[in-house]
């Protein structure tokens, strides 16, 4: 089912503010007002966009490190975000968790894992929990290229697979795990046939193309909630900085940036809509100024966001209850 | 009060907490068509059918990331580990996921789920397994720790490890599955950080858990026959550690040894004493001793094997020691640091 109008100027300013909010991030973190360390998100953003937009409130996401977009797109309140990135008391995990580490249970976002393939497993445990119940969720769980080479990728795809657990594996892949790329660091570079070792569908999409990423959204994600089995599926994409805010990218050319930059993910929607006419360029300024005016109010919030009181440092190592 | 084995107890926790919740699941290696290994689970298949006991292929990182995933969706994991040595292929998951979400995520995401295993020296295993590992858990902040010495301790703390809200890694010995002991028939839930005196003395405490708290009163009453009138505590947990417990034993005996089957440096055991000192410093009568495990990997030679985790004539002569005894040995550590 192809977008309406609506739909899609809502992803496209999702997009445009994910962007932003990134950018700015990154900003703050050379001035010190972030600290960790910063995965951004700008050249992904169709993936998440595309992919997040079709689940419902009660689906649950687990994901791995590069976490900001996907927080937002699943309805993650992004002055929140952006405050836990400041490690304020307001932040997503009160200033606990940093970039790292987004969590908001009542949008069902399990997190941001720091540790690369973890999310594969923890996804797979919430298909185990869906399925235990009875219920008609689904866990979208997200990792990188650098996640397949562990062994947890292929320890939880067997285990999703052997007992029909309703997971959508999607695997975000940005050609570098780290400064590695693909072909030096995975013998079987087309990654979906590993998925199709366990027996698990799997497909590759244009991860810079935002219909592309939809219309395999809407397709795989009505497949697992008709027959509750996982699918897997590879987005390709790009990220236009480096993996983290401290590195320079000496591992790719120049020339191989500026070529993924021709096909922006934000360009490809942009063309579209001016192509069909459904708005103006004078109407696209108008949104990238909507977009940067949202995010210094989100800045605004996170600057003057209290910090944690000291008395979290022994808040929530053990909670207090039991059943 | 019905008698049952170590064994019996944990399985009866097992099955009336999934009684008590829908929610209980157990998953691990052979904890259902073949009954467990150690036949903890004998039975529960029949009783609560496959969906509820969960066969695993043999990948430990992976049912323990399942499990901290159905956790976090709110079931209550029940994982086993066949022997506590395989955990260690799960670690990640146990000390950065299990352990510290909870935590990460401001306390949005508890972790309800218990980490069962024998844990402790089995019989001529050699190195691989048969080793003591609680000290490792004790280390990481958000997992509780515990470790029933009795039958009545297996079935009340397992009760409790499954209905708090924490990752709880619960250690069994395996030498003590076929342990006999009394039971309440009604139901029975021992707390969770709360120590058990299980002698009184007046001369000095001996402070303990799992199977060397057994040892520990065997130890107490042998040492009763030449007059010495020794305290035994079994902490039953070292995290929570039950510090007040301690420090009231040893304000009345003013002398503690501490005896632990795990190998010393870096241990849950130095940690104990270094508490000791902490609260009961100016009681003490005699330096605080520990009794723990040679700082070896498990040897496999029958003679070899037995010197490496203390026994009852190691912890009388450290009671001697500390009660300033005349005579008494040389801990052996010592003695090969003159040597």
């Amino acid at each position: 089912m192809p977008m309406d109008k609506d739909e899609l100027l809502r992803l496209y300013r999702e997009m445009l503010l994910i962007r932003r909010f990134e950018d700015r991030a990154h900003f703050a973190y050379t001035q010190d007002k972030v600290g960790g360390y910063f995965h951004p998100y700008i050249g992904q953003e169709a993936v998440g966009c595309g992919f997040i937009s079709v689940l419902r409130k009660d689906d649950v996401i687990c994901d791995a490190y590069r976490d900001h977009g996907h927080f937002i797109s699943k309805g993650g309140d992004p002055r929140a975000a952006m405050a836990e990135l400041f490690g304020k008391a307001t932040g997503c995990a009160g200033g606990k968790g940093g970039s790292m580490h987004f969590y908001d249970r009542s949008i069902g976002f399990y997190g941001g894992t720091g540790i690369v393939g973890a999310s594969i497993g923890l996804g797979t445990g919430v298909g185990f929990a869906i399925k235990y119940r009875g219920g008609d969720q689904i866990c979208l769980t997200i990792f990188g290229d650098g996640a397949v080479n562990t062994g947890l990728f292929h320890e939880s795809l067997n285990l999703a697979s052997l007992w029909g657990l309703p997971v959508l594996f999607l695997c975000e892949n940005n050609l570098y795990a780290m400064g590695t790329s693909l072909e030096r660091s995975s013998a079987v570079t087309d990654l979906a046939s590993r998925s199709k070792s366990y027996g698990i569908e799997a497909e590759t999409v244009d991860g810079m193309d935002l219909f592309a990423c939809r219309e395999a959204a809407e397709r795989l994600l009505a497949t697992i909630r008709a027959d509750r089995k996982p699918r897997f599926v590879e987005a390709i994409t790009y990220r236009y900085r480096g993996h983290g805010a401290a590195d320079p990218g000496n591992y790719r050319t120049r020339e191989e940036v500026d070529e993924w930059r021709e096909r922006d993910p934000i360009g490809i929607v942009e063309k579209r809509l001016l192509d069909e006419k459904m708005i103006d360029e004078a109407q696209i300024q108008e949104m990238h100024a909507d977009a940067a005016k949202q995010v210094d109010e989100i800045l605004a919030y996170a600057e003057s966001s209290p910090m944690p009181p000291p008395e979290a440092l022994y808040e929530h190592v053990y909670a207090p209850g039991h059943a | 009060m019905p008698v049952i084995t170590y064994r019996e107890a944990l399985r009866r926790a097992l099955a009336e907490e999934m009684e008590h919740d829908p929610g209980v699941f157990i998953i691990g290696e052979e904890v259902a068509e073949y009954q467990g290994t150690f036949r903890v689970t004998e039975g529960l298949l029949k009783r609560f059918g496959p969906q509820r006991v969960v066969d695993t292929p043999i990948s430990e990182e992976g049912f323990t990331a399942l499990g901290v995933g159905a956790a976090m969706a709110g079931l209550r994991p029940v994982v086993e580990y066949m022997t506590i040595n395989f955990c260690l292929r799960a670690l990640d998951m146990i000390f950065n996921h299990a352990a510290k979400t909870y935590y990460m995520s401001n306390g949005q995401f508890p972790i309800p789920m218990v980490l069962r295993a024998p844990n402790g020296k089995g019989e001529r295993l050699s190195a691989q397994h048969s080793q003591s590992l609680e000290n490792l858990f004790a280390h990481m902040p958000g997992l509780k720790v515990v470790l029933p010495s009795t039958p009545a301790d297996a079935l009340g703390l397992l009760k409790s490890a499954i209905r708090d809200d924490n990752p709880v890694v619960f250690l069994e010995h395996a030498a003590l599955y076929n342990l006999k002991g009394e039971v309440p028939e009604e139901e029975h839930l021992v707390p969770l950080g709360s120590a058990a005196l299980r002698r009184r003395g007046k001369d000095c405490t001996l402070i303990s858990y799992s199977r060397m708290a057994q040892v520990c009163e065997h130890a107490a009453g042998a040492l009763a026959a030449e007059g010495v009138d020794a305290e035994v505590l079994d902490l039953r947990s070292l995290v929570p550690l039950d510090v007040e417990a301690i420090r009231d034993s040893v304000h009345r005996t003013h002398r503690a040894v501490v005896v632990s089957e795990a190998t010393r440096t870096g241990s849950a055991a130095a940690e104990i004493a270094t508490r000791v000192y902490e609260v009961a410093f100016d009681e003490l009568d005699a330096p605080v001793e520990i009794v723990a495990g040679a700082d070896v990997p498990m040897p496999y030679a029958r003679n070899v094997e037995r010197l490496a985790v203390p026994d009852e004539a190691a912890i009388e002569d450290a009671v001697r020691r500390a009660i300033w005894r005349e005579g008494a040995p040389l801990p052996r550590w010592l003695k090969e640091q003159h040597a």
